[in-house]
């Protein structure tokens, strides 16, 4: 699909940019940023360069070259606890969707990045807190395993607080869903990228997350199983600030690096293009024996 | 404190006085046995009216129960145990045990997650959560299940995974990650027993398995209680409301084809009957593994795939449909 149909597609995009205010206020700096300046330096302040959080739909504009060919959009979310607290699950999901112009907390698709093909899923955090529920794991499985069958290397893009406690241990089993499908991937030969942003915690980085071949994070990510919370209420004293930054990872050598927002495309494609030149290398062997 | 016990104090009021009874009649003329009977028919009754149907949060409630059965206590069950030890890299944590194991025909490597039975044990066993060492140790035991072409049997007993700063310095998140690739392709059969509290994530990296079993009353969440009124709510205290949403019981597991069976329990709990539980869940597990040796590697794996990957609950815009499970 054409990149300007998809992005029409059905979601109320451009009325959430029409109704929002024109200047966001830098949480970092307290600078004041004019928002078509903020998104034309893909959501990066311009004085202090903190990253804010990006829609799903933004980076892939940010990343891809040309077309987004989206799977799985018809997977949307049901209700399978009936869960009701101050408002119903349905009704939180309906809020939200109003609120994000998503219909769920990831998009799945195939498009190239520097003329490399990739399947990429990326999670948008404004949607239930980018929470993975069934469709986030029904629509990532269904990425990773099409990704398999045509052979391509598959790029994901995480935020989220964890597995999402309306659809109880269905999201869990997310987790197990998402993990076999990586395995037959991996056995595939692909690779597998991901790239945490923030927020990367719970459910999402016990699982595809940190299964990577190569795992990136961006700039001052928080990234950790636990939320800060809790491991403060279970320690009872305040964790340093820097405590579960991408930084912080990237020193105890948890992750591959941390980029710059800028400079994420360019990476990306650099490591797609040794993951290429493998597999040309395999196809020569093959050939010759 | 577990409300439990406080609600058990009239049992144990009965069973001493029963207890007294017989021993005041032996070898006595007195028969007091229409007393004993007496007694022993309001116990069941007493037992009956408390325990005869268990709300969710009870059943958390009797999953942590301090008497309840635990990984040792499987273990020790077995025909024969060798331990092993540590992650080969920084500890041994205490919160996971395993090693080989016989059971009747079979030689298996089995794993538990060990909680403690009193203060003291838990402090030494970390509350049964483990730190990334436990879980790396887990996946080690796990490969060399591989490795030695035999059966992997798991018990899960966990409130989650420890939420401690060494254990994000020392990447819980990788380490159960990397459990979860493990076990979703081990190469031999695998069998997962929730014995008492399966929470979160921290559960299921030892609980991906060709059959996962539950005993009656444990549970198995996506987060703790706790935690998910903590989350949502932010006020743990609303952990039994919590509770009574999250569908976390062995009958709603076995509802949504995560758990493929239940065993039963005594009234009352496991810990009315250590013993006899320990003995069932084996017998059990020995029967599941005859039936999973039936099957060849090719087959088993293909099953665990799809097992895991109908797992979920949707709408198909398209289809009008709703999805699996």
């Amino acid at each position: 699909m054409p990149m300007a149909d998809w992005l029409r597609g059905g979601r109320n995009r451009d009325k959430v940019r029409d109704d929002a205010a024109q200047w966001v206020k830098c949480p970092s700096c307290g600078e004041v940023l004019y928002r078509p300046d903020l998104s034309a330096n893909l959501d990066v302040c311009a004085r202090c360069s903190h990253h804010f959080r990006m829609r799903a739909h933004d980076r892939i504009l940010s990343l891809v070259d040309g077309d987004f060919e989206e799977i799985a959009r018809d997977i949307l979310p049901a209700d399978p606890l009936a869960w009701t607290d101050k408002k119903s699950y349905p009704q939180k999901l309906a809020d939200d969707a109003e609120k994000s112009g998503m219909d769920e907390a990831v998009l799945c698709g195939f498009g190239s990045i520097g003329g490399y093909d990739v399947a990429l899923g990326v999670m948008d955090f404004h949607f239930r807190g980018g929470t993975m529920g069934s469709v986030v794991g029904e629509r990532l499985t269904r990425l990773i395993e099409a990704a398999t069958l045509r052979r391509l290397p598959c790029t994901i893009f995480t935020a989220s607080g964890g597995a999402r406690m309306e659809e109880g241990m269905l999201a869990l089993m997310q987790m197990a869903k998402t993990t076999a499908a990586v395995l037959r991937l991996k056995a595939s030969g692909e690779p597998f990228i991901t790239v945490l942003t923030d927020p990367t915690t719970g459910g999402v980085s016990a699982s595809f997350a940190f299964q990577a071949d190569v795992i990136l994070a961006e700039r001052n990510a928080m990234i950790g199983f636990a939320g800060r919370r809790v491991i403060e209420q279970t320690i009872r004293q305040r964790l340093p600030d820097r405590f579960q930054t991408a930084e912080f990872l990237l020193e105890r050598g948890h992750i591959d690096g941390v980029v710059e927002r800028a400079n994420l495309k360019p990476t990306l494609e650099r490591i797609l293009g040794y993951a290429r030149a493998g597999r040309e290398r395999r196809k020569r062997a093959e050939l010759s024996a | 404190m577990n409300p439990l016990l406080e609600r058990e104090k009239g049992l144990l009021e009965l069973e001493r006085r029963i207890e007294d009874l017989r021993s005041a009649s032996e070898g006595k003329r007195i028969d007091m046995s229409a007393e004993i009977a007496s007694l022993e028919s309001k116990y069941r009754q007493l037992l009956a009216e408390l325990f005869g149907s268990l709300t969710p949060w009870e059943k958390v409630h009797m999953a942590r129960h301090p008497r309840r059965p635990t990984a040792l206590d499987y273990i020790a069950g077995f025909d024969a145990f060798d331990e092993l030890h540590g992650d080969r890299m920084f500890r041994d944590d205490p919160a996971i045990v395993g090693g080989f194991a016989r059971l009747g025909g079979h030689s298996i490597v089995a794993i538990g997650q060990q909680r403690g039975r009193d203060m003291k044990e838990n402090l030494a066993r970390n509350f049964g959560m483990s730190t990334p060492e436990g879980y790396r140790k887990g996946e080690r035991l796990a490969q060399l299940a591989e490795r030695f072409n035999l059966p992997l049997v798991t018990f899960v007993d966990t409130k989650g995974a420890d939420p401690g700063i060494l254990s994000e310095e020392h990447a819980q998140s990788e380490a159960i990650a990397s459990s979860l690739e493990v076990f979703a392709g081990l190469k031999v059969p695998t069998l997962c027993v929730v014995i008492g509290e399966g929470g979160s994530g921290g559960a299921l990296a030892l609980a991906i398995a060709d059959r996962v079993i539950m005993l009656e009353h444990s549970v198995y969440s996506v987060a703790s209680p706790e935690g998910c009124a903590a989350i949502l709510w932010g006020d743990a205290s609303k952990a039994d409301e919590a509770a009574a949403h999250l569908k976390l019981t062995a009958a709603d597991l076995r509802g949504f084809g995560i758990a493929d069976e239940v065993i039963p329990e005594p009234l009352g709990g496991a810990h009315r009957d250590p013993e006899g539980t320990v003995t069932r869940v084996l017998d059990r597990v020995g029967a599941l593994l005859d039936i999973l040796e039936t099957y060849s590697l090719r087959e088993l794996l293909d099953a665990r795939y799809e097992k895991y990957r109908h797992l979920g609950s949707w709408r198909d815009a398209v289809a009008g449909s709703d999805g699996a499970t």
